[in-house]
């Protein structure tokens, strides 16, 4: 705002720039709305709010649906056992429909979690706004996009209005130096981020990583950085396009029909030289081990090698209680090694890490070998494309030799609103987003993990340091 | 939606920071496709045992807490996920405002949308607030939005911040999406100038 015309902007300007509709000074702008996607949880009071009105969506073709949350990931020629997950998506369904708006079914082979597929088939592109009823659509940030959670409140507004009443959040650089080494990941990088700045550091801001480690990503390993930046707390989390990204993009169903000029046009949006964010914080990847979270919110956090923590040794009030706490619903003794946690689960998944080059890791560390007696493992693709392109290179036999389930897409344990959960007591190696109480079932505890480190814990039956277990195998 | 301009309210505070919205209403009740009726739901692993009868360590189970409409907490309150099953669930079970000294930003802002005020206050503040609510059981605030002042009837006067925009809003209770279509020809501006629709 108020800026000298030509003056250096961040991406994030000028995305935001490109979408105000409105703005007033002391009150919300009203940003426009490229892409707004829904799933089946957050959407049905929303679409009953615009029945009530006498409104329409006003662009159903920027409308995309799908539903995930509540799906089960077995047979999916049998009938939806719990009757309100069955009407929940029957109400989606119908919504659709009524309204116009596309929508991935059940027995779609697009069908799957809405942040897999919205890059998957293209729909997620750079220098868009997106907004789903989901925190975490932070993840379409990964391509150049500014994506965030909105409530259904705000989705009732977006379909009405396809516009949207922001304040403007401040900017943070994440800038990450060097490489990450040999087995560590985009998770591992997230979980120590998220470590570092705390669960409530990034609220109110928008993130944009750079740096030499971010660059050296992969667009999906971007998407995993982005995905938990709402773990951070943070508003959204974004990644300049660049060829990786263009690549990644070319030939999608949904992609721009004029690519090249696309692309040019999306070559204008990386942050100018010169430009200043609100904030700036620098790491180095080398201080980067593969993660272990030890508590009950994914800023609690230690590196393989550590130890969980004593809350004794932590000054900070709030915080040592909370770590005590958290111990207590973990059931850990401060002071116990990483590596000596057993676990009875391993869930590969989520929107997190579902996709194929996620898959692909777990495989290499499970190939050959076998989940340990007292684990039970499962895998669960992130859409019905990765599913079937796993399927296409082998991967499902790996898992399945190995004594892995092997399931249909959707958001399956990373919340549990579906058949698959944790019992009380029960341990996970996650390679979801959250390990909050209660997430994958009510007293179940949960490790956030790589999906390396998870396949590693399977067979294992405790976490180990896949960084070993690379040379070892 | 209900508009707020005051409120005097039991205080109930819970004692933990980063209380998440899976905390708040757990997933297994996100199915229903209605807003409201979820107030039986709220901190439902903290307030029920395994067998459903209510958990007596639980402070919304305790009187005079259990008639609570004021919610004290920690740090970062609302994190999570985006769902506003949260502040429904909170409204439905009669919480009209939340006091803690961080919120999480999408929780912050769906409370807005649902008539429920949340105030920031800083730490030293929000100690002495959990200090007087755990001594005396059934103590009171009265939080007026128009004078933006928190008070009770010991002489304590807090003045709290808030956006003078999403004031208006509570205050007269305006539903946003009306709000925006007083602009709708900027949007159909909008859509033309960006080849979103046809000339
Ligand atoms: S996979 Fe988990 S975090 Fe992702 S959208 Fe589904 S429920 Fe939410």
């Amino acid at each position: 705002m108020n800026q000298t015309p030509g003056a250096p902007r961040t991406m994030f300007e000028k995305i935001w720039d490109e979408h105000v509709v409105h703005a007033e000074e002391g009150k919300q702008t009203i940003l426009y709305i490229d892409l707004h996607l829904v799933h089946e949880v957050t959407s049905p009071q929303a679409f009953e709010g615009l029945r009530l009105a006498g409104r329409r969506v006003r662009r159903p073709e920027r409308t995309v649906a799908t539903a995930d949350h509540n799906v089960p990931t077995t047979d999916r020629s049998l009938p939806i056992a719990d009757p309100i997950s069955k009407q929940q998506i029957d109400t989606l369904r119908a919504n659709c429909r009524e309204f116009g708006i596309r929508f991935y079914d059940l027995n779609d082979e697009h069908q799957g979690i809405v942040h897999v597929i919205g890059p998957e088939l293209g729909y997620t592109q750079p220098g868009m706004t997106i907004v789903c009823g989901d925190s975490h659509t932070s993840t379409h940030g990964a391509l150049g996009a500014l994506a965030f959670g909105i409530g259904t409140s705000e989705v009732e507004h977006v379909l009405a209005t396809q516009t949207l009443a922001q304040y403007r959040p401040k900017s943070m650089e994440i800038r990450v130096d060097g490489s990450l080494g040999t087995g560590v990941t985009a998770k591992d990088l997230v979980l120590y981020l998220i470590g570092q700045l705390t669960t409530a550091g990034g609220t109110g801001y928008c993130i944009e990583y750079t740096g030499s480690a971010i660059r050296e990503l992969s667009i999906e390993q971007r998407m995993t950085v982005c995905n938990m930046t709402i773990e951070a707390g943070a508003r959204a989390g974004m990644i300049a396009p660049d060829e990786k990204t263009f690549e990644y993009l070319r030939g999608r169903p949904f992609a721009p029909a004029d690519f090249d000029a696309a692309v040019e046009r999306w070559k204008q949006l990386p942050t100018d030289p010169g430009a200043v964010y609100d904030r700036v914080e620098v790491f180095h990847a080398r201080d980067v081990c593969p993660q272990v979270t030890w508590g009950t919110n994914p800023g609690q956090v230690a590196p393989i090698s550590g130890r969980v923590p004593d809350p004794a040794e932590i000054e900070d009030t709030n915080q040592r209680k909370a770590a005590a706490q958290a111990l207590d619903y973990m059931g850990l003794e401060p002071g116990t090694p990483i590596t000596d946690i057993r676990i009875d689960r391993v869930f590969i998944g989520s929107c997190t890490n579902s996709r194929i080059e996620d898959l692909r890791a777990a495989a290499s560390v499970v190939r050959g070998r076998r989940v340990a007696d007292s684990v039970s493992a499962m895998v669960v693709p992130g859409s019905g494309l990765v599913k079937q392109q796993a399927e296409a290179e082998g991967l499902d036999r790996i898992f399945r030799e190995a004594g892995f389930e092997w399931r249909e897409a959707g958001c399956s344990m990373c919340l549990g609103m579906n058949p698959d959960t944790l019992e009380p007591g029960e341990r996970c190696a996650s390679t979801s987003n959250r390990n909050f109480e209660g997430r994958q079932g009510k007293g179940g505890r949960t490790h956030l993990v790589s999906p390396a480190m998870a396949a590693a814990a399977a067979v294992a039956g405790h976490f180990v340091d896949v960084r070993e277990w690379n040379t070892e195998g | 939606m209900q508009p707020f301009v005051k409120h005097s309210g039991i205080v109930a505070p819970i004692d933990r920071p980063n209380i998440d919205t899976d905390q708040i209403i757990p997933k297994q009740f996100l199915k229903r496709i209605e807003r409201t009726g979820f107030g039986q739901f709220l901190f439902y692993d903290w307030r029920y045992r395994n067998d459903g009868s209510d958990n007596p360590d639980f402070i919304l189970n305790q009187p005079p807490y259990d008639k609570a409409t004021i919610l004290l907490a920690r740090q970062n309150f609302g994190c999570g996920s985006s769902r506003e099953h949260a502040p429904w669930a909170l409204l439905d079970y009669g919480f009209r405002v939340i006091i803690a000294p961080s919120l999480a930003d999408i929780f912050y802002n769906n409370c807005f949308k649902n008539g429920i005020l949340p105030i920031r206050l800083d730490e030293a503040q929000v100690d002495q607030l959990f200090e007087r609510a755990l001594k005396q059981p059934g103590y009171k605030l009265t939080v007026d939005l128009e004078s933006t002042q928190i008070s009770d009837d010991q002489g304590l006067s807090i003045p709290f911040e808030v956006d003078a925009f999403r004031r208006q809003c509570l205050l007269e209770g305006l539903d946003d999406i009306s709000l925006t279509l007083e602009h709708e020809d900027k949007i159909a501006a909008y859509e033309r100038a960006h080849g979103i629709v046809a000339d």
